[in-house]
């Protein structure tokens, strides 16, 4: 019962109404081998967090073989040395464990959840796939994961409405050389193409120690839990670094405007720009933007499209932020009856107004608070994907501060209602865009303005 | 910063001396020992003076607040000819309340950062408030009038019908979606709310009026029928003071809950094919009447699904995905509601597979009648226990846990006992209630998909009459959407 309610008051203190100080104290160390170790403490529920971060993505992928990242994560999850096929799950289910992992273009994550007894076991297990999972891997396995991963294609993207814009999408936003260019998801083509020694050659060069973090939170004993890291990954070889990505830049000179048909019953509009980088200028001022154009009823996308004219059922705005470049875009669906070119019209309307006058400061505080509460919601769990074991890599990975929360978060205070129109003018500029409208099956007169007609693959 | 950097010299004096240890053995899993205590602290209950019952449990970790206004009505309550009503009600208590409009409503609350949402279900409303502590008392005072004093406006009913009829549309595109309303009509008719979409049809979105949702609200929105939940960095003295001032003055009410149609078990097998050409998937639900929440085999029910499907090691999914990789995951899952709610075991397969998966469904629910391992039902027991402490780790999950408790009127030793009572959970429970619930040859099969590509395959297997079923069968025609504006 104390373990659940006082402990530590390791969490924010409320200096002043409008600067909440955030914190979440950790120690990181470096294993000999070169594998990165990030500990935090929090006693809240007696559960362990074990979370880790290979900095490899499919923008580390071959042309020909792109999904592969994705597909490797899946095999990760199939047994080891020294863990039989299925046990994976199954010990750590027996423990009342939970685990899973993820693929962005620049990272893969992998989370185990455990009471803390059952903390040991999880390093076992975490640490038997990094040092040993080519003795365990067999074509059939990859034969197997596949299918599985062909079965997440079709229903995540083929047989999702609208599925496939966002392919669509990055395939003109970015040159075919750059690796944003295709899904992180891949082509079946290419996941056809997958061999046994494709897996072998990506764990030697991407699942070493030195390409990866590893962070524990929850109900530990820091100094023993340094420890039994170091007895269950000390003794694996480091490996060679990995070099950053070679990217070409990305830049689009011109507005590109394509059309395609889907089973949908109601036509969407997709405007996408190429954007800053995760942290750098102008991410946290598009974050706001976001905000102020599509969060909540008196945003003013959705006050507009959505509430007054009722010309649309949605419409959202995002920063996609990722390492290389981000993408911003705005999406919203016709109502039955109405084109989207009217839609597009009214968003246009909303750009160049933004980009001549900046927002109101209660439009910009509105928006700020929304992301200062945010950030105290982040800070309740410690597990699983966003928990707290996951961000301290996140920004352990992306600025070298596991704990960057409050650095986050003054960014986004720190934002001036004319900074947010500079970005907005700079990035969002209608001669260096990308116009997608996805139109119901044998009615392409409902694209906007137009369009040159794509096909998905 | 002066303390992290101490923090990490002393990481590498650990480290130099751990160097030494000895290589691990892993020959066997490391054993795990005991698990650590867990309990819930105690909940702080109080009453109002018009009888009003509050649920307190203060988390002082991270200064937010979760308050839950919990109301015993809700889809089950719509009038005949109205369904959707006490989900539109829902929805348009934030449509305005007290002395501001929607739009100021909105203004305001996310000038504070707060969250508010008004939701439905079958039997039950609720307006959730989620807030850093800071804004608590102006966040308060916005909960209050959306629940106490909404004003229903009839120019954002038309505006809230329109998005609804769009959503019917928009369902037509959708095959899961399909799937599930397929099951559920097949299951329970039309004439039960189980067996009808919450938001209505198209045909009685249009009748609803804002006399009818003001109405609902009155009827149901009364202390007696109510409860508010707090959990956060409040103390009780604080939040009684608040929470007085806010709702004190709340009167109660009587309502009358329609009759519902009695539930009949599904007798025979019944193959439901829904037509969505050119689909890459199946979309799969396989389902039965479950049981009620209040069944005294709860537990064992839990622990049961667990080894069917419940999760990824389940029986399901480690044949349909890892054995055979039709899909990207199956499961199965029992609805426990206040009456007998759906059990389904659900999967999205490849097409070209689909006869085939649905010959190892089946083999799966008559397998976990005939059998089932010590180690398999340990696991099961295992994963549901010992996991249960990190269903208690923000504010908004403990709230919700605690609806739960006070909607079932579940024991005040509900939260600590949990976990022993599914550890006593043994092999001969687990059958038994398999063979109680679940029944191969009274089920019925949904399949949304490429019927031209499917249908032969399945017919072969000779599981069933095939009703053959379009999206208008399932959905009735596309709403009409006259162009306004």
């Amino acid at each position: 019962m104390q373990r659940f309610l006082l402990l530590f008051l390791l969490l924010p203190i409320s200096v002043a109404a409008e600067e909440t100080k955030l914190s979440v104290p950790y120690s990181i160390t470096t294993l000999s081998n070169g594998l990165t170790l990030i500990l935090h403490e929090d006693h809240t529920t007696p559960t362990i967090a074990v979370n880790i971060w290979y900095h490899v993505g499919s923008a580390n992928e071959k042309p020909g073989r792109t999904g592969f990242a994705h597909l490797f994560e899946h095999l990760m999850f199939e047994g080891s040395g020294h863990v039989p096929e299925g046990k994976f799950d199954e010990l750590l289910q027996a423990a009342g464990g939970e685990n899973n992992g993820s693929t962005t273009t620049d990272r893969t994550n992998y989370w185990i959840n455990v009471p803390s007894n059952a903390l040991e076991l999880a390093l076992f297990l975490e640490s038997d796939r990094m040092g040993y999972l080519p003795e365990a891997m067999t074509k059939e396995k990859v034969d197997g994961q596949r299918d599985v991963v062909k079965n997440e294609r079709r229903q995540s993207y083929e047989n999702r409405p609208y599925g496939m814009a966002v392919v669509i999408l990055d395939e003109n936003l970015f040159p075919p050389a750059h690796p944003y260019h295709w899904p992180t998801i891949g082509s079946m083509q290419d996941l056809s193409a997958a061999s046994y020694e494709d897996v072998l050659e990506f764990f030697k060069k991407y699942y070493v120690p030195r390409n990866a973090s590893l962070s524990i939170a929850g109900d530990i004993k820091p100094d023993s839990v340094r420890a039994l890291v170091e007895r269950w990954f000390g003794k694996i070889p480091g490996g060679a670094k990995v070099p950053p990505v070679d990217a070409p830049p990305a830049f689009l000179t011109e507005e590109k405007r394509l059309m395609m048909e889907d089973k949908v019953s109601l036509p969407r509009l997709y405007m996408a720009w190429l954007s800053p980088r995760m942290f750098a200028p102008g991410d946290a001022e598009l974050d706001l933007l976001s905000n102020i154009l599509a969060g909540g009823k008196n945003s003013r996308l959705y006050k507009r499209l959505v509430y007054d004219l009722q010309i649309a059922q949605d419409v959202s705005a995002y920063q996609s932020s990722s390492a290389l470049s981000s993408t911003y875009m705005i999406t919203a669906t016709a109502r039955t009856g109405k084109t989207l070119g009217e839609i597009e019209h009214v968003i246009q309307e909303e750009l160049d107004r933004i980009t001549k006058e900046p927002p109101t400061r209660r439009e910009v505080d509105r928006a700020a608070n929304q992301f200062a509460a945010s950030f105290l919601n982040r800070l309740e769990s410690v597990g699983g994907f966003g928990g707290k074991a996951d961000q301290l890599n996140a920004y352990y990975d992306m600025t070298g501060n596991p704990d960057y929360f409050n650095e986050d978060l003054a960014r986004y205070r720190a934002i001036d209602p004319q900074d947010v129109s500079t970005y907005a003018a700079t990035i969002l500029r209608n001669d260096a865009r990308v116009v997608l409208s996805i139109v119901p099956t044998g009615k392409k007169d409902l694209a906007s303005g137009s369009a040159t007609e794509v096909k998905p693959q | 910063m002066k303390s992290r950097l101490g923090l990490i010299a002393f990481g590498i004096a650990m480290l130099a001396q751990a160097v030494v240890a000895q290589a691990p053995d892993r020959s066997t899993p490391p054993g795990t020992g005991a698990a650590p205590d867990f309990s819930v602290p105690a909940i702080q209950k109080f009453t109002l003076p018009n009888g009003l019952p509050v649920y307190l449990i203060e988390k002082h970790q991270v200064p937010l607040v979760q308050v839950n206004l919990l109301v015993r009505a809700g889809s089950a309550m719509d009038p005949g000819g109205k369904s959707g009503l006490a989900s539109m009600t829902a929805a348009m208590m934030m449509e305005g309340a007290g002395k501001r409009d929607a739009l100021a409503l909105a203004d305001d609350i996310d000038y504070l950062g707060a969250q508010i949402t008004s939701t439905s279900g079958q039997h039950s409303m609720a307006v959730r408030l989620h807030t850093p502590v800071e804004r608590l008392d102006p966040a308060l005072a916005l909960f209050a009038d959306i629940v106490l004093k909404p004003t229903f406006p009839a120019a954002e009913l038309a505006r809230r019908k329109t998005e609804r009829l769009t959503a019917l549309l928009q369902w037509r595109d959708e095959a899961r979606t399909l799937a599930s309303i397929t099951l559920n009509r097949t299951l329970y008719g039309e004439k039960h709310p189980y067996g009808i979409p919450s938001i209505g049809s198209e045909q009685t979105l249009r009748t609803l009026m804002r006399e009818d949702c003001a109405q609902f609200h009155a009827t149901w929105f009364r202390p007696n029928y109510a409860a508010l939940i707090v959990v956060g960095d409040v103390t009780l003295k604080e939040i009684r003071q608040k929470l007085s001032a806010g709702f004190g003055s709340w009167k109660a009410g009587k309502g009358a809950a329609p009759t519902l149609s009695s539930i009949k078990q599904v007798t025979g097998r019944e193959i439901v094919l829904v037509d969505k050409p050119g689909a890459p998937q199946t979309e799969i639900r396989i389902g039965r009447i479950g049981v009620p929440r209040a069944t005294p085999d709860y537990y064992a029910l839990v622990v049961m699904n667990t080894v069917l499907g419940g999760a990824f090691s389940s029986r399901l999914n480690i044949n349909l995905r890892e054995e055979h990789g039709y899909t990207y995951g199956a499961s199965s899952a029992f609805d426990f509601r206040l009456l007998r709610g759906p059990f389904l075991a659900a999967s999205a397969v490849q097409t070209a597979v689909t006869e085939k998966a649905l010959v190892e469904f089946m083999k799966e629910l008559r397998g976990i009648r005939e059998s089932v391992s010590e180690e398999e039902v340990a696991r099961a027991r295992n994963y549901v226990a010992l996991a249960y402490p990190s269903d208690f780790q923000t504010v908004a999950q403990i709230a919700g846990q605690i609806e739960e408790m006070v909607f079932y009127q579940l024991p005040d030793s509900y939260f600590n006992d949990y976990v022993r009572n599914i550890l006593s959970v043994t092999k001969e429970n687990v059958l038994r209630v398999a063979r109680e619930t679940i029944d191969p040859d009274n089920l019925v099969v949904v399949l949304v998909g490429d019927r031209k590509v499917l249908e032969q395959p399945v017919k072969s297997l000779d599981l069933g009459p095939i009703v053959d079923k379009t999206i208008d069968d399932v959905l009735g025609p596309a709403p009409v959407l006259e162009n306004k504006k």
